[in-house]
Protein backbone atom coordinates (compact mmCIF):
# COMPACT_ATOMS: atom_id res chain seq x y z
CA UNK A 1 0.00 0.00 0.00
CA UNK A 2 2.63 2.50 1.06
CA UNK A 3 4.95 1.41 -1.73
CA UNK A 4 2.16 1.73 -4.28
CA UNK A 5 1.31 5.21 -3.01
CA UNK A 6 4.93 6.20 -3.08
CA UNK A 7 5.18 5.04 -6.68
CA UNK A 8 2.02 6.86 -7.70
CA UNK A 9 3.29 10.09 -6.24
CA UNK A 10 6.47 9.78 -8.30
CA UNK A 11 4.66 9.15 -11.52
CA UNK A 12 1.95 11.66 -10.85
CA UNK A 13 3.10 14.91 -12.42
CA UNK A 14 1.32 18.19 -11.94
CA UNK A 15 1.95 20.75 -14.71
CA UNK A 16 1.04 23.47 -12.22
CA UNK A 17 3.64 22.40 -9.64
CA UNK A 18 6.24 21.79 -12.34
CA UNK A 19 5.67 25.31 -13.71
CA UNK A 20 5.76 26.82 -10.20
CA UNK A 21 9.10 25.11 -9.58
CA UNK A 22 10.54 26.21 -12.92
CA UNK A 23 9.43 29.76 -12.09
CA UNK A 24 11.15 29.58 -8.74
CA UNK A 25 14.42 28.32 -10.28
CA UNK A 26 14.33 31.12 -12.88
CA UNK A 27 13.63 33.68 -10.14
CA UNK A 28 16.71 32.44 -8.27
CA UNK A 29 18.67 32.88 -11.48
CA UNK A 30 17.29 36.37 -11.99
CA UNK A 31 18.74 37.53 -8.67
CA UNK A 32 22.17 36.36 -9.81
CA UNK A 33 23.06 38.93 -12.48
CA UNK A 34 26.59 37.78 -13.02
CA UNK A 35 25.52 34.21 -13.70
CA UNK A 36 22.96 35.44 -16.24
CA UNK A 37 25.56 37.59 -17.95
CA UNK A 38 28.03 34.71 -18.11
CA UNK A 39 25.35 32.31 -19.29
CA UNK A 40 24.41 34.61 -22.15
CA UNK A 41 27.77 35.91 -23.40
CA UNK A 42 30.45 33.43 -22.36
CA UNK A 43 29.81 30.92 -25.19
CA UNK A 44 29.90 33.77 -27.73
CA UNK A 45 33.23 35.00 -26.37
CA UNK A 46 34.76 31.53 -26.45
CA UNK A 47 33.46 31.03 -29.96
CA UNK A 48 35.11 34.34 -30.86
CA UNK A 49 38.41 32.95 -29.66
CA UNK A 50 38.03 29.95 -31.98
CA UNK A 51 37.08 32.29 -34.83
CA UNK A 52 40.27 34.32 -34.36
CA UNK A 53 42.32 31.14 -34.02
CA UNK A 54 41.27 29.75 -37.43
CA UNK A 55 40.49 33.01 -39.25
CA UNK A 56 43.54 32.82 -41.54
CA UNK A 57 43.71 29.06 -42.03
CA UNK A 58 43.03 28.39 -45.73
CA UNK A 59 40.04 26.19 -46.59
CA UNK A 60 40.09 23.64 -49.43
CA UNK A 61 37.47 24.45 -52.06
CA UNK A 62 34.25 22.52 -51.57
CA UNK A 63 34.99 21.82 -47.87
CA UNK A 64 33.64 23.43 -44.73
CA UNK A 65 36.18 25.64 -42.99
CA UNK A 66 37.60 24.43 -39.66
CA UNK A 67 35.68 27.15 -37.83
CA UNK A 68 32.40 26.23 -39.51
CA UNK A 69 32.86 22.61 -38.49
CA UNK A 70 34.14 23.11 -34.93
CA UNK A 71 32.13 26.25 -34.18
CA UNK A 72 28.88 24.55 -35.14
CA UNK A 73 29.68 21.56 -32.93
CA UNK A 74 30.53 23.83 -30.01
CA UNK A 75 27.01 25.28 -30.24
CA UNK A 76 25.84 21.89 -28.98
CA UNK A 77 28.61 21.30 -26.48
CA UNK A 78 28.45 24.62 -24.58
CA UNK A 79 24.85 24.24 -23.38
CA UNK A 80 25.47 20.60 -22.44
CA UNK A 81 28.51 21.39 -20.29
CA UNK A 82 27.18 24.60 -18.75
CA UNK A 83 23.77 23.19 -17.85
CA UNK A 84 25.30 20.01 -16.44
CA UNK A 85 27.44 22.05 -14.06
CA UNK A 86 24.78 24.59 -13.12
CA UNK A 87 22.20 21.91 -12.42
CA UNK A 88 24.39 19.59 -10.41
CA UNK A 89 25.42 22.49 -8.16
CA UNK A 90 21.85 23.79 -7.86
CA UNK A 91 20.52 20.37 -6.91
CA UNK A 92 23.33 19.80 -4.46
CA UNK A 93 22.50 23.12 -2.79
CA UNK A 94 18.88 22.01 -2.62
CA UNK A 95 20.08 18.92 -0.77
CA UNK A 96 22.54 20.55 1.63
CA UNK A 97 20.34 23.54 2.50
CA UNK A 98 17.51 21.27 3.65
CA UNK A 99 15.06 22.65 1.10
CA UNK A 100 14.95 19.27 -0.64
CA UNK A 101 13.94 17.52 2.58
CA UNK A 102 11.28 20.12 3.09
CA UNK A 103 9.99 19.90 -0.48
CA UNK A 104 9.61 16.14 -0.03
CA UNK A 105 7.11 16.82 2.78
CA UNK A 106 4.95 19.02 0.51
CA UNK A 107 2.55 17.93 -2.27
CA UNK A 108 5.36 18.42 -4.83
CA UNK A 109 6.10 15.10 -6.57
CA UNK A 110 9.74 14.22 -7.14
CA UNK A 111 9.30 14.28 -10.89
CA UNK A 112 7.68 17.74 -10.65
CA UNK A 113 10.87 18.99 -9.05
CA UNK A 114 13.13 17.41 -11.67
CA UNK A 115 10.99 18.52 -14.60
CA UNK A 116 10.84 22.00 -13.09
CA UNK A 117 14.62 22.14 -13.25
CA UNK A 118 14.60 20.77 -16.80
CA UNK A 119 12.08 23.38 -17.90
CA UNK A 120 13.83 26.32 -16.21
CA UNK A 121 17.32 25.51 -17.46
CA UNK A 122 15.94 24.46 -20.85
CA UNK A 123 14.52 27.99 -21.21
CA UNK A 124 17.80 29.50 -20.02
CA UNK A 125 19.60 27.36 -22.61
CA UNK A 126 17.24 28.54 -25.35
CA UNK A 127 18.14 32.18 -24.58
CA UNK A 128 21.81 31.25 -24.52
CA UNK A 129 21.54 29.43 -27.84
CA UNK A 130 19.71 32.34 -29.51
CA UNK A 131 22.43 34.79 -28.47
CA UNK A 132 25.30 32.46 -29.39
CA UNK A 133 23.88 31.38 -32.74
CA UNK A 134 22.97 34.99 -33.55
CA UNK A 135 26.48 36.27 -32.89
CA UNK A 136 28.17 33.26 -34.52
CA UNK A 137 26.30 33.64 -37.79
CA UNK A 138 26.55 37.43 -38.00
CA UNK A 139 29.78 38.57 -36.31
CA UNK A 140 31.87 35.45 -36.96
CA UNK A 141 30.25 34.55 -40.29
CA UNK A 142 29.57 30.94 -39.25
CA UNK A 143 28.17 29.15 -42.28
CA UNK A 144 25.20 26.84 -41.64
CA UNK A 145 23.49 25.30 -44.67
CA UNK A 146 20.38 24.18 -42.74
CA UNK A 147 17.96 26.08 -40.58
CA UNK A 148 19.15 28.18 -37.64
CA UNK A 149 15.99 27.19 -35.76
CA UNK A 150 17.12 23.55 -35.88
CA UNK A 151 20.51 24.52 -34.44
CA UNK A 152 18.73 26.19 -31.52
CA UNK A 153 16.46 23.16 -31.10
CA UNK A 154 19.45 20.80 -30.93
CA UNK A 155 21.24 23.14 -28.51
CA UNK A 156 18.18 23.09 -26.22
CA UNK A 157 17.97 19.27 -26.43
CA UNK A 158 21.66 19.11 -25.44
CA UNK A 159 21.02 21.49 -22.56
CA UNK A 160 18.14 19.37 -21.28
CA UNK A 161 20.38 16.31 -21.52
CA UNK A 162 23.00 18.20 -19.47
CA UNK A 163 20.33 19.13 -16.90
CA UNK A 164 19.09 15.54 -16.61
CA UNK A 165 22.62 14.13 -16.21
CA UNK A 166 23.43 16.89 -13.72
CA UNK A 167 20.39 15.99 -11.62
CA UNK A 168 21.40 12.35 -11.72
CA UNK A 169 25.06 13.05 -10.90
CA UNK A 170 24.16 15.25 -7.93
CA UNK A 171 22.61 12.22 -6.24
CA UNK A 172 26.09 10.73 -5.99
CA UNK A 173 27.84 13.86 -4.72
CA UNK A 174 27.91 14.77 -1.07
CA UNK A 175 29.95 17.95 -1.43
CA UNK A 176 30.36 20.67 -4.02
CA UNK A 177 33.95 19.53 -4.62
CA UNK A 178 32.63 16.12 -5.61
CA UNK A 179 29.85 17.60 -7.76
CA UNK A 180 32.30 19.75 -9.72
CA UNK A 181 34.51 16.72 -10.40
CA UNK A 182 31.65 14.83 -11.96
CA UNK A 183 31.92 17.34 -14.79
CA UNK A 184 35.16 15.93 -16.27
CA UNK A 185 33.96 12.38 -15.56
CA UNK A 186 30.67 12.75 -17.42
CA UNK A 187 31.54 15.41 -19.96
CA UNK A 188 35.13 14.91 -21.15
CA UNK A 189 34.88 11.27 -22.38
CA UNK A 190 31.76 12.23 -24.33
CA UNK A 191 33.60 15.23 -25.77
CA UNK A 192 36.66 13.19 -26.78
CA UNK A 193 34.60 10.47 -28.44
CA UNK A 194 31.77 12.55 -29.94
CA UNK A 195 33.33 12.70 -33.41
CA UNK A 196 34.68 16.23 -33.31
CA UNK A 197 38.34 15.41 -32.61
CA UNK A 198 38.37 12.26 -34.77
CA UNK A 199 35.43 11.22 -36.95
CA UNK A 200 33.66 8.27 -35.39
CA UNK A 201 34.20 5.99 -38.40
CA UNK A 202 37.98 6.45 -38.11
CA UNK A 203 38.14 5.33 -34.47
CA UNK A 204 39.13 1.84 -33.28
CA UNK A 205 36.18 -0.53 -33.19
CA UNK A 206 35.91 -0.60 -29.43
CA UNK A 207 36.09 3.18 -29.22
CA UNK A 208 33.37 3.38 -31.85
CA UNK A 209 31.25 1.05 -29.73
CA UNK A 210 31.66 3.36 -26.73
CA UNK A 211 31.05 6.44 -28.84
CA UNK A 212 27.84 4.90 -30.12
CA UNK A 213 26.31 4.62 -26.66
CA UNK A 214 27.26 8.15 -25.60
CA UNK A 215 24.44 10.66 -26.22
CA UNK A 216 26.71 13.60 -27.09
CA UNK A 217 27.82 11.70 -30.23
CA UNK A 218 24.26 11.98 -31.55
CA UNK A 219 24.01 15.65 -30.65
CA UNK A 220 27.17 16.37 -32.63
CA UNK A 221 25.99 14.28 -35.59
CA UNK A 222 22.67 16.16 -35.59
CA UNK A 223 24.50 19.49 -35.79
CA UNK A 224 26.75 18.20 -38.59
CA UNK A 225 23.64 17.18 -40.53
CA UNK A 226 22.21 20.70 -40.19
CA UNK A 227 25.64 22.00 -41.21
CA UNK A 228 25.59 20.39 -44.67
CA UNK A 229 21.91 19.82 -45.51
CA UNK A 230 19.50 22.62 -46.38
CA UNK A 231 16.55 20.51 -45.23
CA UNK A 232 16.20 18.48 -42.06
CA UNK A 233 17.48 14.93 -42.64
CA UNK A 234 16.02 11.75 -41.19
CA UNK A 235 19.38 11.08 -39.50
CA UNK A 236 19.13 14.43 -37.75
CA UNK A 237 15.66 13.67 -36.38
CA UNK A 238 16.81 10.25 -35.20
CA UNK A 239 19.77 11.91 -33.48
CA UNK A 240 17.52 14.44 -31.76
CA UNK A 241 15.23 11.64 -30.63
CA UNK A 242 18.21 9.72 -29.19
CA UNK A 243 19.36 12.80 -27.26
CA UNK A 244 15.84 13.44 -25.95
CA UNK A 245 15.43 9.76 -25.06
CA UNK A 246 18.72 9.80 -23.14
CA UNK A 247 17.52 12.88 -21.26
CA UNK A 248 14.24 11.18 -20.32
CA UNK A 249 16.13 8.07 -19.19
CA UNK A 250 18.49 10.16 -17.04
CA UNK A 251 15.52 12.02 -15.51
CA UNK A 252 13.79 8.74 -14.68
CA UNK A 253 16.99 7.45 -13.05
CA UNK A 254 17.36 10.72 -11.15
CA UNK A 255 13.79 10.37 -9.86
CA UNK A 256 14.49 6.78 -8.83
CA UNK A 257 17.65 7.74 -6.92
CA UNK A 258 15.90 10.61 -5.15
CA UNK A 259 14.69 8.90 -1.98
CA UNK A 260 11.98 10.50 0.08
CA UNK A 261 12.99 8.65 3.22
CA UNK A 262 16.65 8.82 4.15
CA UNK A 263 18.54 7.30 7.03
CA UNK B 1 -11.16 13.28 20.94
CA UNK B 2 -8.95 11.07 18.77
CA UNK B 3 -5.22 11.68 18.94
CA UNK B 4 -3.71 13.68 16.09
CA UNK B 5 -0.53 11.61 16.22
CA UNK B 6 0.02 8.13 17.63
CA UNK B 7 3.40 6.48 17.80
CA UNK B 8 3.99 2.93 18.97
CA UNK B 9 7.10 0.79 19.19
CA UNK B 10 9.10 3.27 17.13
CA UNK B 11 12.68 2.15 16.59
CA UNK B 12 15.02 4.19 14.39
CA UNK B 13 18.65 3.47 13.52
CA UNK B 14 20.92 6.10 12.01
CA UNK B 15 24.20 4.82 10.66
CA UNK B 16 25.07 1.91 12.92
CA UNK B 17 23.58 3.56 16.00
CA UNK B 18 20.14 3.02 17.47
CA UNK B 19 18.76 6.53 17.93
CA UNK B 20 15.16 5.90 19.04
CA UNK B 21 14.52 2.88 21.26
CA UNK B 22 10.88 1.87 20.86
CA UNK B 23 8.96 5.07 21.55
CA UNK B 24 5.22 5.11 22.14
CA UNK B 25 2.96 8.08 22.81
CA UNK B 26 -0.07 9.97 21.55
CA UNK B 27 -0.36 13.68 20.78
CA UNK B 28 -3.78 15.27 21.36
CA UNK B 29 -5.14 17.59 18.68
CA UNK B 30 -5.36 21.35 19.05
CA UNK B 31 -2.58 21.60 21.62
CA UNK B 32 1.05 22.61 21.76
CA UNK B 33 3.12 19.54 22.60
CA UNK B 34 6.70 20.29 23.54
CA UNK B 35 9.41 17.81 22.62
CA UNK B 36 12.13 18.54 25.15
CA UNK B 37 15.50 16.94 25.45
CA UNK B 38 19.19 17.69 25.34
CA UNK B 39 21.05 18.01 22.07
CA UNK B 40 21.54 14.58 20.49
CA UNK B 41 18.58 13.00 22.32
CA UNK B 42 16.75 12.27 19.06
CA UNK B 43 14.30 15.18 18.70
CA UNK B 44 15.08 15.90 15.07
CA UNK B 45 15.03 12.19 14.22
CA UNK B 46 11.58 11.83 15.79
CA UNK B 47 10.27 14.87 13.94
CA UNK B 48 11.62 13.57 10.64
CA UNK B 49 9.72 10.38 11.35
CA UNK B 50 6.49 12.30 11.95
CA UNK B 51 6.74 13.99 8.56
CA UNK B 52 7.78 10.80 6.78
CA UNK B 53 11.32 11.54 5.62
CA UNK B 54 13.11 9.24 8.09
CA UNK B 55 13.74 5.57 7.41
CA UNK B 56 12.23 3.60 10.25
CA UNK B 57 13.47 0.27 11.61
CA UNK B 58 10.14 -0.77 13.11
CA UNK B 59 7.05 0.61 14.75
CA UNK B 60 3.99 2.53 13.68
CA UNK B 61 3.53 6.25 13.27
CA UNK B 62 0.03 7.48 12.46
CA UNK B 63 -0.73 11.11 11.72
CA UNK B 64 -4.33 12.27 11.27
CA UNK B 65 -5.35 8.63 10.83
CA UNK B 66 -2.87 7.86 8.04
CA UNK B 67 0.66 6.40 8.06
CA UNK B 68 3.19 9.22 8.46
CA UNK B 69 4.41 10.54 5.12
CA UNK B 70 1.39 9.35 3.09
CA UNK B 71 0.79 11.49 0.00
CA UNK B 72 -2.60 12.48 1.43
CA UNK B 73 -0.87 14.03 4.43
CA UNK B 74 1.53 16.24 2.53
CA UNK B 75 -0.90 19.13 2.24
CA UNK B 76 -2.04 18.69 5.87
CA UNK B 77 1.28 18.47 7.72
CA UNK B 78 3.79 21.32 7.85
CA UNK B 79 7.45 20.88 8.79
CA UNK B 80 10.01 23.46 9.80
CA UNK B 81 13.51 22.00 9.87
CA UNK B 82 16.01 22.91 12.57
CA UNK B 83 18.26 24.86 10.21
CA UNK B 84 16.20 27.34 8.16
CA UNK B 85 15.41 25.61 4.87
CA UNK B 86 14.49 28.38 2.48
CA UNK B 87 16.11 29.75 -0.66
CA UNK B 88 18.75 32.29 0.36
CA UNK B 89 18.85 33.71 -3.17
CA UNK B 90 15.14 34.58 -3.20
CA UNK B 91 13.33 37.33 -1.33
CA UNK B 92 11.14 36.58 1.69
CA UNK B 93 8.03 37.12 -0.41
CA UNK B 94 9.27 34.93 -3.28
CA UNK B 95 9.97 32.09 -0.86
CA UNK B 96 6.51 32.32 0.69
CA UNK B 97 4.85 32.52 -2.72
CA UNK B 98 6.67 29.46 -4.02
CA UNK B 99 5.65 27.35 -1.04
CA UNK B 100 2.10 28.76 -1.26
CA UNK B 101 1.92 27.63 -4.88
CA UNK B 102 2.87 24.09 -3.85
CA UNK B 103 -0.30 23.99 -1.74
CA UNK B 104 -2.38 25.50 -4.54
CA UNK B 105 -2.58 28.84 -2.76
CA UNK B 106 -2.07 32.38 -4.01
CA UNK B 107 0.15 35.31 -3.18
CA UNK B 108 -2.54 36.62 -0.82
CA UNK B 109 -2.04 33.67 1.55
CA UNK B 110 1.74 33.98 1.11
CA UNK B 111 1.71 37.64 2.16
CA UNK B 112 -0.51 36.78 5.14
CA UNK B 113 1.98 34.14 6.32
CA UNK B 114 4.83 36.64 6.01
CA UNK B 115 2.80 39.06 8.12
CA UNK B 116 2.08 36.33 10.71
CA UNK B 117 5.78 35.96 11.44
CA UNK B 118 6.28 39.74 11.54
CA UNK B 119 8.36 40.04 8.40
CA UNK B 120 6.16 42.26 6.23
CA UNK B 121 8.76 45.02 6.49
CA UNK B 122 11.44 42.71 5.10
CA UNK B 123 9.27 40.99 2.48
CA UNK B 124 11.27 42.37 -0.45
CA UNK B 125 14.67 41.52 1.01
CA UNK B 126 16.80 38.58 -0.06
CA UNK B 127 16.88 35.90 2.64
CA UNK B 128 20.67 35.96 2.29
CA UNK B 129 20.69 39.49 3.72
CA UNK B 130 18.62 38.61 6.81
CA UNK B 131 19.74 37.72 10.32
CA UNK B 132 19.64 34.10 11.49
CA UNK B 133 16.51 34.71 13.53
CA UNK B 134 14.75 36.32 10.58
CA UNK B 135 15.66 33.40 8.34
CA UNK B 136 14.12 31.04 10.85
CA UNK B 137 10.91 33.03 10.69
CA UNK B 138 10.89 32.93 6.88
CA UNK B 139 11.22 29.18 7.17
CA UNK B 140 8.28 29.17 9.58
CA UNK B 141 6.19 31.33 7.26
CA UNK B 142 6.76 28.86 4.43
CA UNK B 143 5.20 26.10 6.57
CA UNK B 144 2.37 28.27 7.94
CA UNK B 145 1.33 29.28 4.46
CA UNK B 146 -0.27 25.93 3.69
CA UNK B 147 -2.53 26.20 6.74
CA UNK B 148 -1.49 22.74 7.98
CA UNK B 149 -3.56 20.80 10.51
CA UNK B 150 -0.38 19.44 12.09
CA UNK B 151 2.68 21.65 12.41
CA UNK B 152 6.04 20.11 13.32
CA UNK B 153 8.57 22.73 14.39
CA UNK B 154 12.17 21.81 15.14
CA UNK B 155 13.69 24.29 17.63
CA UNK B 156 11.91 27.31 16.10
CA UNK B 157 12.86 29.77 18.82
CA UNK B 158 16.59 29.10 19.11
CA UNK B 159 18.65 32.28 18.95
CA UNK B 160 15.68 34.63 18.97
CA UNK B 161 15.54 37.67 21.19
CA UNK B 162 13.18 37.22 24.16
CA UNK B 163 10.49 39.56 22.83
CA UNK B 164 10.27 37.71 19.54
CA UNK B 165 10.29 34.40 21.33
CA UNK B 166 7.25 35.40 23.37
CA UNK B 167 5.52 36.60 20.21
CA UNK B 168 6.14 33.28 18.49
CA UNK B 169 4.79 31.33 21.46
CA UNK B 170 1.68 33.51 21.32
CA UNK B 171 1.39 32.67 17.64
CA UNK B 172 1.72 28.93 18.39
CA UNK B 173 -1.05 29.11 21.00
CA UNK B 174 -3.27 31.13 18.69
CA UNK B 175 -2.82 28.42 16.05
CA UNK B 176 -3.61 25.72 18.61
CA UNK B 177 -6.79 27.55 19.67
CA UNK B 178 -7.78 27.60 16.00
CA UNK B 179 -7.42 23.79 15.97
CA UNK B 180 -3.84 23.23 14.76
CA UNK B 181 -1.86 20.47 16.43
CA UNK B 182 1.69 21.65 17.13
CA UNK B 183 4.76 19.65 18.04
CA UNK B 184 7.55 22.02 19.02
CA UNK B 185 11.03 20.86 20.01
CA UNK B 186 13.46 22.67 22.23
CA UNK B 187 16.61 21.84 24.14
CA UNK B 188 16.05 24.54 26.76
CA UNK B 189 13.78 23.56 29.62
CA UNK B 190 12.49 27.09 30.25
CA UNK B 191 10.36 26.70 27.13
CA UNK B 192 8.68 23.66 28.60
CA UNK B 193 6.44 25.85 30.74
CA UNK B 194 4.88 27.32 27.61
CA UNK B 195 3.66 23.97 26.31
CA UNK B 196 0.32 22.31 26.98
CA UNK B 197 1.93 18.89 27.07
CA UNK B 198 5.49 17.64 27.26
CA UNK B 199 7.44 14.76 25.81
CA UNK B 200 10.80 14.44 27.51
CA UNK B 201 13.38 12.64 25.45
CA UNK B 202 16.77 11.47 26.64
CA UNK B 203 19.18 9.30 24.64
CA UNK B 204 16.34 8.13 22.43
CA UNK B 205 14.09 7.07 25.30
CA UNK B 206 10.88 8.74 26.37
CA UNK B 207 11.50 9.84 29.94
CA UNK B 208 8.10 11.36 30.56
CA UNK B 209 4.91 12.19 28.76
CA UNK B 210 2.92 14.62 30.81
CA UNK B 211 1.95 18.24 31.40
CA UNK B 212 4.13 20.93 32.96
CA UNK B 213 2.02 20.79 36.15
CA UNK B 214 2.35 17.00 36.36
CA UNK B 215 6.09 17.18 35.77
CA UNK B 216 6.50 19.67 38.62
CA UNK B 217 4.51 17.33 40.89
CA UNK B 218 6.40 14.20 39.83
CA UNK B 219 9.78 15.87 40.09
CA UNK B 220 8.83 17.60 43.35
CA UNK B 221 10.06 21.01 42.19
CA UNK B 222 8.40 24.18 40.88
CA UNK B 223 11.35 24.50 38.53
CA UNK B 224 10.90 22.32 35.43
CA UNK B 225 14.62 21.86 34.86
CA UNK B 226 15.01 20.75 38.46
CA UNK B 227 12.03 18.41 38.13
CA UNK B 228 13.48 16.96 34.94
CA UNK B 229 16.80 16.26 36.69
CA UNK B 230 15.02 14.54 39.54
CA UNK B 231 13.27 12.28 37.06
CA UNK B 232 16.53 11.48 35.27
CA UNK B 233 18.22 10.57 38.56
CA UNK B 234 15.30 8.46 39.69
CA UNK B 235 15.42 6.61 36.37
CA UNK B 236 19.17 6.03 36.69
CA UNK B 237 18.81 4.69 40.22
CA UNK B 238 16.22 2.22 38.99
CA UNK B 239 18.54 1.15 36.20
CA UNK B 240 21.55 0.79 38.52
N1 LIG C 1 22.56 11.61 9.45
C1 LIG C 1 22.91 10.95 10.57
N2 LIG C 1 23.61 9.81 10.51
C2 LIG C 1 23.96 9.13 11.62
N3 LIG C 1 23.63 9.53 12.86
C3 LIG C 1 22.94 10.65 12.99
C4 LIG C 1 22.53 11.43 11.87
N4 LIG C 1 21.85 12.50 12.31
C5 LIG C 1 21.83 12.40 13.64
N5 LIG C 1 22.47 11.29 14.07
C6 LIG C 1 22.64 10.86 15.46
O1 LIG C 1 21.35 10.59 15.98
C7 LIG C 1 21.27 11.04 17.32
C8 LIG C 1 20.05 11.93 17.49
O2 LIG C 1 20.23 13.07 16.71
P1 LIG C 1 19.11 14.17 16.54
O3 LIG C 1 17.83 13.49 16.22
O4 LIG C 1 19.60 15.16 15.57
O5 LIG C 1 19.04 14.78 18.02
P2 LIG C 1 18.53 16.21 18.50
O6 LIG C 1 17.69 16.79 17.42
O7 LIG C 1 17.76 15.91 19.75
O8 LIG C 1 19.75 17.03 18.77
C9 LIG C 1 22.57 11.74 17.64
O9 LIG C 1 23.36 10.86 18.40
C10 LIG C 1 23.21 11.98 16.30
O10 LIG C 1 24.59 11.89 16.40
MG1 LIG D 1 17.87 18.53 16.46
Amino acid sequence: MTAARERRSTIHVSPRLTAATAGRVLRQLRHDHRTIAMLLVLPSLLLGLLYLLWKDVPTLPGQASVFDRVGLTMLGIFPFVVMFLVTSIAMLRERTSGTLERLLTTPLARLDLLLGYGLAFGLAAASQALVTVGIATTVYGLDVTGSIALVVLIAVADAVLGVALGLLASAFARTEFQAVQFMPVIVLPQFFLCGLLVPVDRMDGWLQAISNVLPLTYAVEALQEVGWSATATATMWTDVAVVAGAAVLALALAAATLRRRTS
Amino acid sequence: MDAAITVSGLVVDRGRRRVLHGLGFAVPPGQVTGLLGPSGSGKTTLMRTLVGVQQVRSGEVTVLGEPAGSPGLRARVGYVTQAPSVYADLTVRENARYFASLYGLTSREADAAVADVGLTGAAGQLVNDLSGGQRGRVSLACALVGGPEVLVLDEPTVGLDPVLRVELWELFHALARAGTTLVVSSHVMDEAARCDRLLLLRDGDLLAHSTPAQLRADGRSPDLEEAFLTLVRAREEVAA
